[in-house]
């Protein structure tokens, strides 16, 4: 566990989880229906936002957002 | 491409699945016109059977309103039956012009344009006013045909929790530096019945510079105390940038929608709106039809009355029952079962009790939400209504969910 890890986590709670749905660092955001794809766009903007970083739009696909952990690995790599 | 035994098969594959999940949809033939009693052949080729109606959207009765059915007859006439082009070409006749200026008025806007449908209005309406520059911000629960336009629109997008005000000022806050922000609801939420909180969303959008687009199909006609709609109830009347509604509901129930708002931003759709450029806009007999209604509906509010004490009425006894249904006020009436089975089996035996009301479960509605969605209409008299709710009481009772908590009937029934 790392701080990324627990703020995007705890930021995805907030943000999307309206019910008692447990989360992981694993746990599938878009296609297990916890995120839906317009509401991505707000946890963009938070990363870039948080981290100092623009994330190009063809890097921030459902795919690439779909975990906290995938999100942490795409942050990393524009976190200079 | 051939159609082929592989594509037909793929297809037949896909159209199973849907019947083996329980999505599969099947119409249900109506005899008569749309009315509280209705007389309808299901399954096909089953007998004629009588029923009430309690799930249109014909709120206000007027969908077989003999005044409106003798209008729509004298538009035939006097008008033709189509226009066979599109308006900008030579589909415009006085009538549809009469029409906008009349919904103009009759909703407090600035001007009107029609469409052949609101989920036309709504397909078409972002993309004419927005551009990449600017953000939509819609409320998670709004209806399908905003979704569709949203996605047409190369607009950037966010959402907000349902109704919840606190977290749109947040999401304003985030998009401060976009051109233009557009804070997009539904007046009427369709499943639930509830309705959007339009006085402190005209404050945000006020604070925060931001447009207002509210879809008030499910209000047109009735809510608010002279049935102008929610912007009416919430008294912020001319303080709403774009309405969208249709004629297919309240107002007459037969087709057609409208953008309603700004004059610039009811211009742009006149001149970019795709829907509007390319399809026929509303047959003359309906137009000639609409504008009977809002004769009606301006003269008088007995209607719109009417299907407040109806309502009124309804809530109180589906409550007394000791079902569980959503608060509210609107004539959108969601009767609470949480698992889909047990939906799908109340609308059954209700359907035999000579009652006509549906079940909706995932993923019309979120999971282990099912319920009958019960709309109550001005057409209804108060004996089709204790009918309909002595039909209730006695599949409730068989159901063994009458005074039963949410709890209680998941723990027996499942999600």
């Amino acid at each position: 566990m790392d701080e990324m890890q627990e703020i995007i986590k705890n930021y995805v709670i907030k943000e999307y989880v309206e019910d008692d749905t447990e989360l992981t660092y694993d746990s599938p955001l878009i296609s297990g229906g916890i995120v839906d794809s317009f509401s991505m766009v707000s946890l963009k903007r938070f990363l870039e936002n948080k981290y100092n970083i623009a994330i190009p739009d063809d890097k921030a696909t459902p795919e690439a957002f779909d975990s906290v952990n995938k999100i942490c690995a795409l942050v990393r790599e524009y976190v200079k | 491409m051939a159609y082929t035994e592989n594509t037909r098969g793929m297809y037949s594959e896909i159209l199973t699945g849907l019947q083996d999940a329980g999505l599969f949809k099947q119409e249900r033939y109506i005899h008569s016109s749309q009315a509280a009693d209705i007389e309808v052949e299901f399954p096909a080729g089953a007998p004629l059977k009588k029923v009430i109606n309690i799930c249109a959207n014909n709120y206000l009765g007027m969908s077989s309103h003999p005044e409106v059915v003798k209008a729509a007859h004298e538009g035939l006439d006097s008008h033709g039956y189509g226009m066979s082009s599109v308006r900008f070409i030579c589909g415009t006749q006085d009538i549809h012009r009469t029409l906008e200026q009349m919904v103009t008025q009759f909703l407090g806007t600035e001007d009107t344009i029609l469409f052949p449908s609101c989920m036309d209005a709504n397909a078409g309406v972002f993309e004419a006013v927005l551009t990449k520059d600017d953000v939509m911000i819609s409320d998670r629960l709004v209806h399908a045909s905003i979704i569709d336009g949203i996605r047409l629109c190369s607009a950037m997008h966010d959402t907000f929790k349902h109704s919840d005000m606190e977290h749109l000022e947040e999401k304003l806050q985030l998009h401060n530096d976009k051109r233009l922000k557009c804070v997009i609801t539904d007046g009427v939420f369709s499943m639930d019945g509830d309705t959007a909180k339009l006085d402190k969303m005209v404050e945000l959008c006020e604070k925060y510079d931001a447009l207002l687009f509210v879809d008030d199909s499910h209000s047109s006609g009735f809510i608010g105390k002279t049935g102008r709609g929610t912007h009416e109830q919430y008294g912020v009347m001319g303080k709403i940038d774009i309405i969208t509604t249709t004629f297919g509901k309240g107002l007459g129930g037969a087709s057609g929608g409208c953008v309603s708002g700004r004059r610039e931003l009811v211009e742009m759709c006149r001149q970019k709106a795709r829907p509007y450029l390319f399809s026929n806009t509303i047959a003359p007999p309906v137009v000639a039809g609409v504008i009977k209604v809002l004769e009606i509906l301006s003269a008088s509010t007995d209607r719109r009355d009417k299907l407040e004490k109806n309502t009124e009425f309804w809530r109180k006894g589906l409550t007394e029952a000791g079902l569980i249904i959503k608060a509210g006020d609107t004539p959108i009436v969601p009767v609470m079962l949480f698992n889909a089975k047990l939906a799908q089996d109340v609308s059954r035996d209700l359907y035999d009790q000579g009652i006509y009301a549906i079940g909706f479960f995932f993923p019309v509605v979120p999971q282990g939400q099912a319920r009958i969605r019960t709309q109550i209409s001005a057409g209804h008299e108060i004996h089709h209504l204790e009918k309909a709710l002595e039909a209730f009481r006695k599949v409730g009772k068989k159901y063994d969910i009458l005074g039963k908590s949410k709890q209680e009937i998941i723990e027996r029934y499942g999600m």
